[in-house]
């Protein structure tokens, strides 16, 4: 059953996803099982302007409720994190969240890359990065900071995605480990689960 | 281009100007305060160690530096819900005490923000009752707050904040368009008085009403944020109000208990207790 050869390692995911991410990211956080212990960390790209329904849309369908961290909040087993509209979401040493309104990347802000990245830096080898659909390149470097530093990385079959420019991006820069269906990045959660200790 | 940095080249800068400037910044949080060391390597096209001869041997130089390493992204009236409660609750809250009241911009980096109260008290009426201070490390982004003149560029996101605030007019009102630069009235800012000062090293300096500092102490680690917070609360009058940012909380920090919350959406606190 170990298709994906995990081993006990892991301690947080991280997750980006920009145009056409949003059904598939419901349908993770919909299937995710109950006691589900790695925290989940997202950054999705949204409106830049619109503070309020995203993270309320995303936690009607999902098992465990979706939060939209403080700056220097703490990053707990079992959270689901939502990087807030308008800032960059860091993760610092000492397992908390850093908020930062820095000027936009890839004309992002929140950017994946500054997420994806900076997990990357905290959780080195434990981290599991997954980069679904989305139009732009945003997160494909971040896949790559977290391939170098020794994590696990899965993107979304392209042939799936509503667009792939996302997840292309990601699998021209690294070495990514697994491409992966929604329903199958839904199976290898639950595994991960299986084996987190 | 760089990829990353050591924490030790870090240190080594971190400390070079502690000792040669006098700025602290041992305690910024780390993960931003790398991505702003990166960024000065990539656009000065330097490496750590030119950078520190850089900043050894060119004294004027700290400026420059200190211009790029804060962030200076902001927008008028950011966040218009805000602003809404500070027309609403806020300013009428401290009304019923006092007729004149002093306000404190802390971290107001190219000044949208005081701008946008200004206008709010002057659409309230009362503009001419009201001490503004503006405070920023970073003399070169005060100079440029002084100006009041923006990007027309910039424009389209302050209306359409403007316009979610529900002010009285419209912010067109406020400025007149000038080679490619919104160039507000300046006797709004009459009563405002910029000063360059640290949050870090400086002291307290006065007493205020309403103390804003939003999206400043996020640039900083919990140990800093709880200096800086104690010295907040030792400028403000028993029952004055503090804004942070709408992503900030006071929940992890040490002053928090001499504090209520009057707006968590917002994230707005009296303080209660000296």
């Amino acid at each position: 059953m170990d298709k994906y050869n995990l081993n006990n390692s892991y301690k947080a995911v991280v997750i980006g996803g920009s145009a056409g991410s949003f059904q598939g990211i419901v349908k993770i956080l919909s299937q995710l099982p109950k006691n589900f212990q790695l925290p989940i960390i997202m950054c999705l790209h949204r409106l830049k302007h619109v503070r309020n329904g995203f993270v309320e849309a995303l936690s009607i369908k999902s098992v465990i409720q979706v939060v939209e961290p403080n700056d220097k909040e703490p990053i707990k087993k079992g959270g689901v994190y939502l990087a807030p509209s308008n800032y960059h979401m860091s993760v610092e040493l000492g397992n908390h969240f850093a908020m930062s309104t820095e000027e936009m990347i890839n004309n992002s802000r929140p950017a994946i890359d500054v997420t994806l990245g900076t997990a990357a830096y905290v959780y080195r080898d434990k981290l599991v990065g997954i980069l679904l659909s989305g139009a732009n390149r945003d997160g494909g470097l971040g896949m790559k900071h977290i391939k170098d530093k020794g994590g696990l990385t899965i993107v979304q079959e392209p042939s799936e995605c509503m667009i792939d420019t996302m997840p292309k991006a990601a699998l021209s820069l690294t070495q990514i480990d697994y491409t992966l269906k929604i329903d199958e990045i839904v199976e290898f959660l639950v595994e991960l689960n299986k084996h987190y200790k | 281009m760089i990829q990353d940095i050591d924490i030790a080249d870090l240190k080594k800068i971190t400390e070079l100007i502690q000792v040669k400037h006098g700025y602290d910044f041992r305690n910024y949080a780390m993960s931003s305060f790398k991505r702003r060391m990166l960024r000065i390597l990539e656009l000065k096209s330097l490496t750590v160690e030119t950078l520190l001869k850089k900043l050894q041997d060119q004294p004027t130089f700290i400026d420059e530096f200190l211009d790029e390493l804060t962030v200076n992204v902001t927008e008028m009236f950011r966040d218009p819900g805000f602003w809404r409660i500070i027309r609403d609750e806020i300013i009428p809250g401290i009304l019923l005490n006092h007729k004149q009241f002093k306000i404190w911009h802390a971290g107001c980096s190219s000044g949208e923000e005081v701008l946008s109260m200004t206008i709010v008290l002057k659409e309230m009426g009362i503009l001419q009752d009201v001490q503004l201070y503006a405070t920023d490390l970073d003399t070169t982004i005060l100079e440029k707050a002084k100006q009041a003149s923006y990007p027309i560029k910039n424009m389209e996101l302050n209306e359409k904040n403007y316009i979610r605030y529900e002010g009285k007019g419209s912010l067109k009102d406020y400025y007149k368009e000038e080679n490619g630069k919104a160039v507000f009235d300046k006797s709004l800012l009459q009563n405002v008085t910029f000063r360059k000062h640290d949050l870090v090293k400086g002291e307290v300096f006065n007493k205020f009403d309403l103390i804003l500092c939003r999206n400043v102490m996020i640039y900083f680690n919990q140990t800093l944020q709880n200096e800086v917070l104690k010295k907040f609360h030792e400028s403000m009058f028993k029952y004055g109000y503090l804004a942070i940012g709408s992503k900030e909380s006071l929940i992890w920090c040490e002053v928090a208990s001499k504090f209520l919350v009057v707006n968590n959406e917002e994230k707005v606190y009296k303080k209660i207790k000296d």
